[in-house]
């Protein structure tokens, strides 16, 4: 009983130090260089999900094992090579010859399969967790489809569409409402990656792949495709926004809207209409109706433009509509090579789309 | 036993013009010309490779980088990985494989010495094509040159709508070709090991370094052939109008997964075998003890080959399997770990109550031991399906198999240059270079690698060409690419050794090292016909019976 606990005490105390260690590591790099105004570290130690947190918990019990381990051959090694080293004024006689043993063997065999089978429950554990938790009545469910290189949302019970900016709401743990989302490609694999919310699952063409989330904090949260996808995987970025339940609820209300139709902004929506946007670009309650781009119904109510590479600032979208390359070089988006005066009236209607 | 009894006239005559000696290059089916041929065209690759991924360290110095375009960024990674595993790291270890298994076993050359220059040659083609690429991959539309797919090529990325050109045609015709050069190398491999050995070499009197080599490869036979099938069947994709990877026509891009990874993860134990034999010799020569557990060094060897064949999904935790597959290939995965304990503890055995003299060889062989250690630890961590929805795809697996290749198989061969080079050549290498290039290349090895996990943990994915300011990620990236050049630096020393003992070492002699095997009983470079009369063996150690007949071996395996 009480080798048992000293042996548990033994663990956590390993658990401990190690924790400690990685803890130390990890913040000595993030106070290394962190910017005045720091945008979101996705740490993977910073879980502020259910799925995250219980990944979290594996991980650092994963790295209590492999780090004992570690200590254990370490010093072994260390030990040995320092100790049978052929000191100075060597007899020159050649050490007693041993072709091995049977025991040690045995032993080393042993005790390693013990630590796998040990490690490989607690795996099971979490991944039957994960993976076949099921979806309370409660969920909101979201259907995600990976474009080159940007990321459409679509909330099929709400009747939302919106891209590259993900709002769920926050699960309070009494009453979890938790977001499933469902998993799909346009065209080549993505992967969907918010590391403090979960871990990755991959899009991919033909197939439906399901993960879920359930904040407990209300935030933003960052991540990116983690699946090379051609040329521009790198900025496609992924920002979750998590709200209380009130702002959700208003978030969707606003995204239910059609498209403003402001008078004043004929001339941009006409150059809107009659050029090339409306083959990839939808606004809803316009003749825009393209599937291939962004649904630009509430551009505004986005932060960043181009999956996240740029801010939402009228400069940035001029230059985006003009120029995608200098923004994003290989995206898509085609440079539309508008006169000065179009392209203003089409900024202007843009930053209508509220 | 020994080449003096007999002088057989060497291939080499002095003052021969160039041209003569090319052609006898070009012509040779010598197992040790083809090994040297081998070695030098790996060489070549590993200093392109190493151009590739100082271009990649540049571009990600710093946040928002602009070195180079995305496209670039792309190409180079596409071509370092795959010049890396395709035309180093297979080659190189074929190379030495090819030198000294005939010259371990007492044979006078492979079984097939033309197969075996056939295969060397699909080898060297396969590498020409891929970067021929560079010229000729634009083809009719202009799109690209080098290809920009990854090493692994995932589907649809491969398809006509996503790769226009020839780029990915280059990348799967170079890639095949070469595979049938190892496929052909692998036969003459096994023929050779099963058929050649000399009298009293049993099985379990065969060096570990032919053992392992057998292992490896069985591997190859089993794990290249679907890499061919599949880049046959993209080849049908793209040109017949066949719907296996094209996912824009129902094809499937996970079965494209599996193909190339029943490949991938076996190439793995393909690579690290021939390395686990590296350290079976040469740990015990600079211990002079024998090795630790023979007889289980060779179980734990079969036991990886065939274990590891049922491991490769775990690249494709993240591809939504179910969580019974997640954990099937969990248990797998973490089982390896098992028999690779296994020869970690008896090199220790090993070295244990020896005697261990740190020449550069056995500085190479003790990075690896700790070098190794780590990346398996790590590997436990990956093996971990749900560790792993975190972990893979981001830099934390990038360090991870960086881990296992340079500070494992490079570290490795890097000892094995350093212990044959004398008998290939006839000089021994500079040791006073070797300790300056041990200690820079483990300083950068260390800042490099080490350091590489954490943007993982940070959320870095791999495979991006820039990225945004996050904290932490810049300052680590920046480290990460000095410890690069210092690298880089590293390989120079080494390369600049190779050249400078090549005409200035001291004369090595049969037996620099006080060894036990075959090949050190013969002159160093050893004559054409390897052994004049055909040695007779007793032990596992024939060379220590020679140099004790009061106490052998034989009197107690």
């Amino acid at each position: 009983m009480r080798r048992t606990e000293q042996t548990r005490r033994l663990v956590s105390k390993a658990a401990g130090i190690a924790v400690l260690l990685g803890g130390g590591l990890l913040a000595a790099t993030l106070c290394f260089g962190a910017p005045a105004n720091p945008p979101p570290v996705p740490s993977i130690f910073k879980p502020e999900s259910t799925p995250a947190d219980w990944v979290f918990h594996l991980s650092a019990f994963v790295l209590a094992v492999t780090g004992t381990i570690f200590a254990v051959v370490f010093t072994l090694l260390v030990y040995s090579i320092t100790k049978y080293r052929q000191r100075s004024g060597d007899d020159g006689r050649e050490p007693a010859p041993v072709y091995g043993s049977n025991q040690m063997e045995l032993s080393w065999t042993v005790i390693p399969i013990l630590i796998v089978l040990v490690l490989f429950l607690a795996t099971a554990r979490v991944l039957h967790s994960v993976q076949d938790a099921p979806e309370p009545a409660t969920a909101v469910e979201v259907t995600v489809i990976g474009h080159q290189f940007w990321w459409e949302y679509r909330y099929p019970a709400l009747g939302v569409v919106t891209a590259n900016e993900l709002h769920v709401p926050v699960s309070d743990p009494a009453h979890p409402t938790p977001t499933f989302l469902k998993l799909l490609s346009a065209d080549t694999d993505h992967s969907f990656w918010v590391p403090q919310l979960a871990g990755k699952t991959d899009l991919i063409p033909n197939r439906v792949n399901m993960m879920w989330i359930d904040p407990h904090r209300v935030g933003l949260f960052a991540g990116q495709c983690a699946q090379y996808c051609g040329t521009q995987h790198a900025k496609m970025l992924l920002r979750v926004s998590v709200d209380s339940p009130e702002d959700f609820d208003a978030w969707i209300r606003a995204q239910k809207q059609p498209a403003n139709q402001d008078e004043r902004e004929l001339a941009g929506k006409r150059v809107f209409e009659t050029t090339a946007c409306i083959n990839c670009h939808a606004i809803a309650g316009t003749a825009a109706t393209g599937q291939f781009g962004p649904d630009l119904t509430h551009l505004m109510s986005r932060q960043t433009i181009a999956s996240g590479a740029a801010e939402n600032t009228s400069g940035n979208l001029r230059l985006w509509v003009q120029n995608p390359d200098a923004i994003k070089p290989g995206s898509l988006m085609p440079a539309m090579k508008l006169s000065d005066a179009d392209l203003d009236a089409l900024v202007r209607y843009l930053e209508t789309l509220r | 036993m020994s080449s003096d009894a007999m002088a057989i006239p060497s291939a080499e005559t002095a003052g021969q013009p160039w041209v003569q000696a090319l052609h006898e290059w070009v012509t040779t089916v010598d197992h040790k010309r083809l090994g040297i041929l081998y070695i030098v065209y790996a060489l070549i690759f590993l200093v392109i490779g190493g151009v590739e991924a100082a271009i990649i360290r540049i571009q990600l110095m710093r946040p928002n980088n602009d070195f180079v375009s995305p496209q670039v960024f792309n190409r180079m990674f596409t071509m370092h990985g795959t010049t890396m595993i395709f035309f180093v790291a297979i080659p190189v270890l074929f190379g030495f494989a090819n030198y000294l298994i005939p010259l371990m076993i007492g044979a006078r050359d492979m079984a097939f010495p033309r197969l075996n220059a056939f295969s060397f040659w699909l080898t060297a083609l396969g590498g020409l094509l891929l970067y021929f690429s560079f010229i000729g991959g634009s083809g009719l539309y202009g799109a690209g040159n080098a290809p920009d797919v990854g090493w692994w090529a995932y589907a649809p990325l491969t398809a006509r709508a996503f790769s226009p050109g020839h780029s990915s045609d280059y990348w799967t015709i170079a890639v095949l070709v070469a595979g049938f050069g190892t496929v052909g190398a692998s036969i003459n491999i096994i023929s050779t090991v099963l058929c050649m050995r000399c009298p009293g070499m049993t099985l379990g009197r065969m060096p570990l370094l032919a053992w392992l080599n057998l292992v490896m490869s069985g591997m190859v036979l089993i794990a290249v052939t679907p890499l061919s099938a599949a880049q046959i069947m993209l080849l049908v994709d793209r040109y017949l109008g066949g719907h296996f990877f094209d996912t824009q026509a129902g094809g499937s891009a996970t079965l494209w997964m599996h193909f190339f990874w029943i490949f991938g993860h076996p190439e793995v134990y393909i690579l690290i075998l021939p390395c686990f034999a590296f350290m079976s010799e040469i740990i015990p020569v600079f211990s002079r003890k024998p090795i630790f557990g023979y007889p289980v060094m060779v179980g734990a060897s079969v036991c990886i080959a065939f274990v590891s064949m049922s491991v490769w999904a775990h690249h494709m935790f993240t591809v939504g399997m179910s969580a019974y597959v997640n954990s099937f290939f969990t248990i797998t995965t973490l089982a390896v770990g098992v028999p690779t304990g296994i020869k970690i503890f008896n090199w220790i055995g090993t070295i244990w109550g020896g005697k261990i003299q740190f020449k550069v060889p056995m500085l190479f062989c003790i990075g690896f031991l700790f070098q190794f250690l780590i990346a398996g630890l790590t590997g436990v961590m990956l093996g971990s399906a749900a560790f792993a929805s975190q972990l893979s795809l981001s830099y934390f697996v990038v360090a991870h198999f960086h881990y296992v290749i340079v500070g494992g198989i490079l570290f490795a061969l890097f000892a094995a240059f350093y212990y044959w080079y004398p008998k290939m050549i006839g000089r021994m290498l500079s040791e006073s270079l070797g300790k300056i290039h041990f200690w820079l290349f483990l300083i950068g090895f260390h800042m490099t690698f080490d350091l590489m996990h954490i943007p993982g943990l940070l959320g870095m994915p791999r495979r991006i060409y820039t990225y945004e300011p996050r904290p932490g990620w810049g300052p680590l990236n920046l480290l990460v690419s000095i410890g690069a050049f210092i690298q880089a630096i590293a390989v120079l020393v080494f390369v600049w050794n190779l050249i400078l003992s090549y005409f200035k070492g001291p004369e090595a002699g049969n037996d620099p090292w006080d060894a036990w095997t075959l090949e050190w009983s013969m002159s160093s470079p050893p004559p054409v016909y390897n052994f004049a009369s055909i040695p007779t063996v007793a032990s596992r150690r024939p060379l220590w019976d020679l140099k004790h007949p009061e106490d052998p071996d034989s009197l107690y395996e």
